[in-house]
């Protein structure tokens, strides 16, 4: 379905699950600490388990957060991915937008003052 | 009759489970947000709620995209949580009361809400969190949970009109319930915040304090919106703030503001506390 574009946002329809599925079953298998340690013995094979889109193991590899969420991804499952890095919200932040985790820091903080 | 004391609303962030666990609650950072809890503690002491229903949405701990309901009541005896993929440390089970919900679900059902029921249900940090700063004292928490959570991961969501709906209804039918229970309605998450996109660390001060001054007076206010324009407003985790409509909605008559609270940033997040006592 089509939606009015906002700024730098995806809204996350059918049509996104549907392709991000294999890519978000993944994520969400990271609930699961034995499942975090076999991802990170053997990234390939892990995601070959999850039958991951070419696209979409290159965006895996590549930690390419904009291009996982073109692929299909969604924010609330990637959030685990993002944690077997040990990334945080603002390191996704700064990376999507561009930023150092500083700027993007100081950016929220000053919303405060808006 | 069962009585309905009030309603508390809050913003969720897995990092205030991280604060917790480091004992973060008084540094400069976390202290406002935290501080923001402590009249409630004080009112929460002196009404001593029997029943707590939480509006919350799930973030892929217990449902993935394989099975996604828009409405879905806890009818479990506990409800238990793990750690999301973090590490972070899971709190104790929380207490439920199986034919408490199913006398919820029948009579939602009976209002021609079609909610999924589930007799087993993972609660992740949006229902957690919120109970354990009520009662951060309490090793396990001291009251009843009844789970009710909204799809905020995959569109359609339902509408703002549509939540506000379920929470009056869920008002109805604990207010028509033969028991001497004291319920409080708790709606957490938002207020505006973007995890996604070019757009992340969207803000938005000006809407969140309309927004919450609305709730006192004009509960149905935000109503008005579609989703995306609420999205367009409060980014697309803000429009979480769907379970505070839900929460409030749970109130009829009139309400007297006991607390509220607004502090940014908290993570990515504007951080919301609001306490509102259900007067008649």
């Amino acid at each position: 379905m089509k939606h009015p574009a906002i700024f730098g946002t995806t809204v996350f329809d059918g049509e996104q699950a549907q392709k991000g599925y294999p890519l978000n079953n993944m994520c969400f298998s990271f609930n699961a600490l034995t499942n975090r340690q076999d991802f990170n013995s053997n990234e390939g094979q892990y995601m070959d388990r999850y039958e991951l889109t070419e696209a979409q193991r290159q965006a895996v590899t590549n930690r390419d957060v904009l291009e996982l969420i073109h692929q299909g991804g969604n924010i609330y499952y990637l959030a685990k991915f993002a944690g077997i890095l040990g990334l945080d919200v603002q390191d996704l932040g700064a990376q999507q937008t561009g930023m150092t985790r500083e700027a993007f820091c100081n950016k929220l903080l000053a919303s405060a003052k808006a | 009759m069962a009585e309905i004391l009030g309603m508390v609303t809050c913003s969720h962030v897995p990092s205030i489970g991280n604060a917790l666990a480091k004992n973060r609650q008084h540094d400069a950072y976390w202290g406002p947000f935290f501080d923001g809890f402590k009249p409630i503690h004080h009112w929460l002491k002196e009404h001593q709620p029997d029943v707590v229903v939480v509006f919350y949405n799930d973030h892929g701990l217990n449902f993935f995209l394989d099975t996604m309901p828009t409405f879905s009541v806890g009818a479990a005896e506990q409800y238990t949580n793990e750690d999301e993929g973090w590490g972070l440390p899971a709190l104790p089970p929380f207490k439920g009361d199986a034919s408490l919900s199913w006398e919820i679900i029948e009579g939602l059902v009976q209002r021609e809400f079609d909610v999924a029921s589930c007799q087993k249900m993972k609660v992740d940090h949006a229902f957690t969190l919120p109970l354990k700063l009520l009662w951060p004292e309490e090793a396990t928490c001291p009251v009843i949970t009844i789970p009710i959570c909204i799809n905020t991961v995959q569109f359609p969501l339902p509408s703002a009109s549509r939540c506000y709906q379920l929470g009056k209804a869920v008002g109805d039918i604990v207010q028509s319930m033969d028991s001497h229970l004291k319920f409080l309605m708790l709606g957490s998450g938002g207020l505006s915040h973007q995890l996604d996109g070019e757009r992340a660390g969207f803000i938005n001060k000006k809407f969140d304090q309309d927004f919450m001054h609305s709730l006192v007076t004009r509960p149905a206010w935000a109503t008005q919106y579609t989703n995306l324009e609420l999205i367009e407003q409060v980014g697309t985790q803000g429009i979480e703030l769907i379970m505070w409509l839900a929460a409030r909605a749970a109130l009829s008559g009139q309400v007297k503001t006991i607390s509220s609270t607004y502090h940014v940033p908290i993570s990515n997040t504007a951080g919301g506390i609001m306490l509102l006592e259900h007067v008649n």
